[in-house]
């Protein structure tokens, strides 16, 4: 259904698993309104032109850059924060590898290499360290010099490779 | 930063979107993947009272062969481009050229259509497109226009697209017998802007160049296509001093602008850096 001009719009998207509908202003990006509006503060703002990764997002089961998507256009769409898929464990394996290898100082970057590093394991099981760098390369990270945080997603992958037969 | 306040619309036909598109002249903007407009907007480098969001047009996805073209819809996004194997086929140059934009998360939201319309100089399609001379389908309130790649790009973020026009597919011609592609990009890191970039292709027989394209990006304001340079190499065998000859012409075909990390010198020298490996991969 089409949608005719205006700066406020009624939107309404299925937000980890629970439907919402809220009146957006049409300027307002997706990660804001997701702080903002629903109070889920774990997608970071940084930059704002999509440079940095901290504030990735899924939508229809895709990553994207919660700044670069207008909170209008998730209508009619699932997005997954990392509030969700922290709840529902399908996190769990690499926040925990994340941990134990010291993969976070600061922490600001946590979520958005999170949910890049869960694409990988979902999209590319048998990505090698080069192709684990080259998915992570859009998530930029101030503190570890990456290498711990390459570790931690190595080590899920080789894992997540021995349990299958 | 934030956006400036705009209105938003969200066509679900081509004709309306272009009805938009007209009714508001140069203040209106349309949204494809919204990975350049909506960072401008957040940087408050551009201010339209209204967003046309085109996305819901899925009549402009899609990538198809048609007659002797691969019609690809400006709304298919890098990540359909990256896996399609028709593209794979037909336009390998494309192929080669995606995993340089930007990086995954970018990649799964950006269009074909809005990097052409946006022609950015350090972008990878224009390049590609210059290269393969394609044909650009335009849409406007009196119907279709077809214009050549090389008459498309006018200068920086300039195209021959008019305001109440809408970019609904590019055609690329394609491959055929004894063609191969190169494209080949320097960058501080990967899926950072190119600093230098080239989209090679040719028919290559034997060793032998003809009808060789060279076209380069982050060189100036729109992507350039490098004729001295491929014209030194018509009907030559790859070989040191054909690839001397080549990167001696190219210093006619490109004036490089410095950027702020790279003087007019070095991009021409890196310029000729990537000629000469894209040459060797044309062979290889």
């Amino acid at each position: 259904m089409s949608q005719a001009p205006a700066t406020e719009i009624v939107t309404t998207f299925v937000l980890n698993g629970t439907p919402v509908t809220r009146r957006v202003q049409a300027r307002q990006h997706l990660v804001d309104f997701l702080r903002e509006e629903m109070g889920l503060t774990g997608s970071h703002t940084a930059c704002e032109h999509g440079v940095c990764g901290a504030c990735t997002l899924r939508v229809d089961g895709e990553i994207v850059r919660g700044c670069l998507m207008l909170a209008v256009q998730a209508d009619g769409r699932k997005v997954d924060t990392i509030e969700g898929l922290s709840d529902s464990g399908e996190l769990a394996a690499l926040q925990s590898a994340f941990h134990e290898r010291n993969a976070l100082q600061c922490g600001f970057c946590t979520p958005g290499m999170l949910m890049a590093a869960l694409d990988l394991l979902k999209n590319r099981p048998e990505a090698t360290r080069e192709q684990i760098r080259a998915h992570l390369s859009g998530n930029y990270c101030r503190c570890t010099g990456y290498h711990a945080i390459v570790d931690a997603v190595e080590a899920v992958l080789e894992a997540q490779r021995g349990a299958k037969p | 930063m934030k956006a400036p306040s705009f209105a938003y619309a969200r066509p679900d036909s081509l004709g309306e979107a272009l009805g938009l598109l007209a009714g508001h002249g140069e203040g209106a903007r349309a949204l494809a993947g919204g990975q350049s407009l909506l960072a401008s907007l957040n940087m408050r480098l551009s201010s339209p009272e209204l967003l046309v969001d085109v996305t819901g047009l899925k009549e402009l996805s899609g990538i198809r062969v048609q007659d002797d073209a691969l019609r690809i819809g400006a709304l298919t996004r890098h990540c359909e481009i990256e896996c399609s194997a028709e593209v794979a086929r037909h336009a390998p140059l494309l192929a080669q050229a995606v995993p340089h934009v930007a990086h995954v998360a970018i990649r799964n939201a950006g269009t074909l259509g809005g990097s052409l319309a946006l022609a950015d100089p350090a972008a990878e399609y224009p390049a590609c497109a210059l290269a393969l001379e394609a044909s650009l389908v335009i849409a406007g309130a009196r119907g279709e226009r077809r214009v050549a790649a090389r008459d498309f790009f006018r200068g920086l973020y300039s195209t021959a697209l008019e305001p109440h026009e809408l970019l609904v597919a590019a055609e690329f011609p394609l491959l055929k017998p004894g063609y191969r592609s190169a494209f080949l990009e320097l960058a501080r890191r990967h899926g950072d802007y190119a600093i230098v970039g080239v989209a090679a292709h040719a028919r290559v027989d034997g060793g032998r160049f003809s009808d060789l394209r060279l076209a380069y990006l982050g060189v100036g304001a729109t992507a350039v296509r490098a004729e001295r340079a491929a014209a030194v190499l018509e009907g030559k065998a790859y070989g040191p001093q054909a690839v001397a000859s080549a990167q001696a012409a190219l210093g006619e075909d490109l004036d490089p602008s410095p950027d702020l990390y790279h003087s007019a010198a070095t991009k021409l020298h890196l310029a000729r850096v990537l000629t000469g490996r894209a040459l060797a991969a044309l062979v290889q």
